[in-house]
């Protein structure tokens, strides 16, 4: 995890370098896994990649909420545990469902979604929070990760203009 | 994708990495790092069973400028040479 990849070094390479621009809006266990698997690997091909995590997204880069990401057991038909609607509700359903994906990630040798962040930063990948959501959602700059970029719409779009895969997931 | 480097002969290596076991971003991911502490012309072996490998490993010569030697399919797993790039 401490190892970089080699980057470009002068400015043509720089001016050349593709750019992903990913929105990750989910904050569920399982929803913030494919915006951070891209992110990663794009960084790892050597592109500038950038998440805007905003709404409950936002959650994957809050310090104490990214270690209780879960994966709903309610209205979730291909999730980790296969139940009606009815027993999904059920006090210790979404526990379940959750470390249920957990052991599944973990017998598959994945990283874990702080272990992935870390990737990520230790790639460059730029992080920007929603300062909206920040606003709605009453979390403050020292509530998140380190390393985190506040931005709103238009400078994410700005960034996204740029770019040559833009994402919502 | 990797049936035209399919069975070509052995390429010497400088450097071993083994990704057997993971998955997709894994191999990719390490063998980013990996590439990154090579000299240009020097050889990477990678072997990897994710089988998503065949078309990764290939995407990630193509986007970081290193160059794909040789690829062998394995029933259970890939093996492939790569040569460190001038520009990556």
């Amino acid at each position: 995890m401490t190892d970089t990849v080699t980057r470009p070094s002068s400015d043509d390479q720089i001016a050349s370098r593709r750019r992903i621009a990913l929105v990750a809006s989910k904050g569920t266990l399982d929803q913030a896994y494919p915006p951070l698997i891209l992110a990663t690997t794009a960084a790892s091909l050597g592109w500038e990649a950038g998440v805007y995590f905003t709404f409950y997204g936002l959650d994957i880069i809050h310090e104490e909420r990214l270690e209780r990401l879960k994966v709903a057991s309610l209205a979730n038909p291909a999730g980790p545990i296969q139940l009606p609607n009815l027993l999904g509700a059920l006090p210790g359903a979404t526990a379940a469902a959750t470390k249920i994906m957990k052991k599944w990630m973990s017998d598959a040798r994945m990283p874990t979604v702080p272990e992935f962040i870390e990737m990520a930063q230790g790639l460059d990948v730029r992080f920007f929070a929603c300062s909206t959501t920040m606003g709605v959602m009453g979390v403050e700059e020292g509530d998140l990760i380190k390393g985190c970029e506040i931005a709103g719409a238009a400078a994410f779009l700005d960034f996204a203009a740029d770019a040559d895969v833009q994402l919502f997931v | 994708m990797t049936s035209q480097f399919a069975n070509l002969t052995h390429e010497k290596a400088d450097v071993e990495l083994d990704c057997s076991g993971l998955l997709c971003p894994l191999p990719v991911y390490r063998t980013s790092l990996a590439l990154g502490q090579l000299s240009p012309g020097q050889v990477l072996r990678l072997v990897t069973t994710d089988p998503g490998s065949l078309e990764d490993i290939p995407a990630l010569t193509r986007q970081t400028g290193n160059t794909l030697l040789a690829a062998e399919r394995h029933e259970d797993q890939q093996l492939f040479w790569i040569e460190k790039g001038l520009r990556s």
